[in-house]
């Protein structure tokens, strides 16, 4: 990094990236991998995920990110659709990782009993 | 032939879906129903093919309304009959609920969790994926490090940060700028920077989870703090119980060497700054800074008299600053947005947001960053959501084992670093430890005591001798030989340890003792006086249980759970505690059905 501007051109290209990884219409399904969602089976949900994605053949991009401070609700899971705001469910079972897959992720109908909040872009 | 004409059509889905859930027997009941209150020449019953619903099957639906009807179970069918078809009254509860749109969705800053939260330090923390910097740098990250060392000078940077009022979120609670102002004053060939990520204090976990969820912040922080200073090398000395904190950090530090963010000639700046992590062996005192340093100097971790401060002789003789986690996350913003904005915030001699981390008896268990100068209140009742089983607040306990115990007399105490000090405790790292009426003060004394003598590391008399006798006192008292005069004796002890130890564990040992005493002496004086612990916790002193043999019913359900067999059959159909073998565990009050255990 030799200068201020070069950062800044480098933030305007992942700012780009980003949104090109919205234009090709991908989903985003975070989980939150910080001590406490992992305590509480994060490494599970992820597990459930992957097999899923894996099972229905799905385009689906998996991240990660850290504690948010719901740590009473790990695990917790992010789903953002192309377009749409971001979605969190929380105290969460490999079994509703299924539902959550199969209604919002495939079909985009919210899992309601699940939801805990909407993270605005 | 002429068609018959009915009033109804009641559709029934027998697609694959609908028929494995169910969607065959409730023709068949529906045939039965109809038959039975002869409708079948008024309602015709039509299969149908997949709705495309099968999530919510079996389906009906029917005409002419259009009632949708899902999730039916045969049982539901007489009810659809007499009161749909018959009667015309629609039956709401088996009705399709629409899924819930985005909407209708609360936004995170709707919740009441997050409703008096202002993030700063945790901004990124849980919104950006913590193993990418491009993540990072998309969310304006590093451009607070460009700025600072391509068009600032070091000083005045540090007049930013002492213009922003920001003091150490560490604990101490000392100015940063002027810290950074006396490091940057000490003239030397070689300076470091040293990040405290030591997090030992029980329920505090804030450190940890801002370097697992935004590691980049800290070393941004740390990069602005060793150009203003003038160092080339940084220390993030964190506790080896923190292995994803590490792993990530170290990924986050290896990223950053790649795009040039630390490294030589950092933005053309000719600024040259590397970073190295130390992990701590988990020793409670290696927080204490000077004791910190002699551990990554490769010496025991015991702590030196002070003066010399760090700023002037630190890290192998040179002058270094040190500052916390929490206190670095927030130099990034500082500079990005001004001083001005960050001192707008919080309160008069404490400004800006502190992380608490909300743990206990508590229903939204979890790490909360709020303005300095909100109350205990609003953390505990409203972020927080008041406490489990909605039981009767006691007390919070702030600051870790260095810290105190706060009555309700003082929830709408508006928190910063010297409201807390006044009533006897402190912000400490910022743990919050939240009690109920079950909780007994005496015990909660003990607790922190036994923590910080088991990690006295043993070099000033004071603290080694002076907190073992304390805890001796302590424990006498809860085995229920206290004697009169043990609680002047506990103040007199923790006095002489708070005034006379070398460094801050020993002088802030006794305060969860000294402030149980000062708003608690009443539990304390049941233990010695009258032999009893009032909250029923110290098991010397609970009073045994009872059976109510009017209300048991007998069901024998408190035998089993009864560690030490003390509940027998009695002579009618109830049983009977023996109070001699009762240890006054309350295993069987939890267990009764039907309330007949009582204490007493």
């Amino acid at each position: 990094m030799k200068s201020l501007e070069e950062l800044r051109e480098l933030r305007e290209k992942v700012e780009k990236d980003m949104e090109m990884r919205k234009e090709i219409n991908k989903p985003k399904i975070i989980i939150g991998m910080g001590t406490c969602g992992i305590a509480a089976g994060a490494r599970e949900i992820l597990k459930a995920v992957m097999e899923e994605i894996d099972k229905r053949d799905l385009d689906v991009e998996v991240t990660q990110t850290g504690c948010i401070g719901m740590c009473e609700k790990e695990p917790l899971m992010d789903v953002k659709l192309p377009g749409k705001d971001r979605i969190t469910y929380g105290n969460l079972t490999k079994e509703d990782v299924k539902r959550i897959i199969v209604n919002h992720v495939i079909n985009g109908n919210v899992v309601d009993e699940l939801v805990i909040a909407r993270l605005e872009e | 032939m002429k068609d018959t004409i009915y009033r109804s059509h009641v559709l029934i889905c027998t697609g694959t879906g609908c028929v494995s859930s169910g969607s065959k027997e409730i023709k068949h009941e529906l045939q039965d129903q109809l038959a039975e209150k002869d409708l079948l020449n008024e309602i015709k019953i039509v299969e149908t093919g997949c709705h495309g619903f099968c999530e919510k099957g079996p389906i009906m639906v029917i005409y002419p309304e259009g009632v949708f009807y899902c999730q039916i179970k045969e049982e539901d069918v007489a009810e659809i009959v007499d009161e749909h078809l018959l009667k015309g009254r629609i039956v709401d509860r088996l009705l399709f609920k629409e899924p819930m749109t985005e909407e209708s969705i609360p936004s995170y800053k709707d919740i009441d969790f997050y409703k008096k939260q202002h993030r700063i330090a945790l901004a990124n923390c849980g919104k950006i994926n913590p193993e990418s910097i491009e993540e990072y740098i998309a969310n304006n990250g590093y451009e607070a490090a460009g700025r600072a060392l391509t068009e600032m000078s070091p000083q005045k940077i540090i007049e930013e940060v002492k213009n922003s009022g920001l003091r150490g979120r560490g604990g101490g609670g000392f100015p940063t700028g002027l810290k950074w102002q006396f490091a940057s004053d000490n003239e030397s060939d070689k300076k470091y920077v040293i990040c405290n990520a030591d997090e030992g204090d029980p329920g505090a976990f804030m450190d940890r989870s801002i370097l697992e969820g935004d590691p980049h912040r800290i070393i941004e922080g740390m990069l602005i703090s060793g150009y203003a200073i003038g160092a080339d090398e940084g220390y993030v000395y964190v506790r080896a119980e923190y292995p994803l904190a590490i792993e990530r950090l170290e990924k986050a530090i290896n990223e950053a060497e790649e795009l040039g963010l630390l490294g030589e000639d950092i933005f053309g700046s000719g600024f040259n700054f590397k970073l190295h992590i130390k992990k701590g062996a988990g020793a409670f005192v290696c927080g204490e800074e000077t004791a910190l340093m002699a551990s990554i100097e490769g010496r025991r971790g015991m702590p030196n008299p002070r003066p010399p401060y760090p700023a002037e002789k630190g890290l192998w003789g040179k002058p270094t600053n040190i500052n916390n986690v929490e206190t670095y996350a927030n130099i990034p913003y500082i500079i990005n947005e001004g001083s001005e904005v960050f001192s707008s915030i919080g309160t008069e001699n404490s400004k800006g947001t502190k992380v608490f981390a909300l743990t206990g008896k508590i229903k939204n268990t979890g790490l909360v960053e709020v303005p300095m100068g909100t109350t205990l209140r609003e953390v505990v009742f409203e972020i927080g959501g008041g406490l489990t089983e909605d039981k009767k607040y006691k007390a919070i306990q702030t600051g870790g084992p260095s810290g105190g115990c706060i009555p309700e007399e003082y929830l709408d105490l508006p928190i910063d670093y010297d409201s807390l000090v006044d009533v006897g405790a402190m912000m400490g790292s910022g743990g919050m430890v939240v009690m109920d009426e079950s909780t007994c003060m005496v015990d909660v004394a003990r607790f922190f005591l036994s923590f910080t003598q088991n990690e006295s590391c043993g070099k000033c008399t004071p603290c080694r001798e002076g907190t073992k006798r304390m805890l001796e006192i302590l424990n006498r008292i809860c085995d229920g030989e206290g004697k009169e005069g043990d609680i002047k004796l506990l103040l007199e002890l923790g006095e002489h340890i708070k005034a006379t130890s070398l460094c801050g564990l020993g002088q802030t040992a006794p305060n969860p003792v000294l402030s149980t005493i000062k708003y608690f002496r009443n539990e304390y004086e049941a233990h010695i006086n009258d032999n009893k612990c009032p909250a029923g916790v110290c098991q010397e002193l609970a009073a045994g249980y009872t059976i109510n043999e009017n209300t048991c019913v007998g069901c024998g359900q408190c035998v089993k759970v009864c560690p030490v067999d003390a509940i027998t059959k009695g002579d009618g159909n109830y049983y009977v505690i023996d109070s001699e073998v009762c240890i006054s565990c309350g295993a069987c009050e939890k267990k009764c059905p039907v309330d007949a255990i009582s204490q007493g």
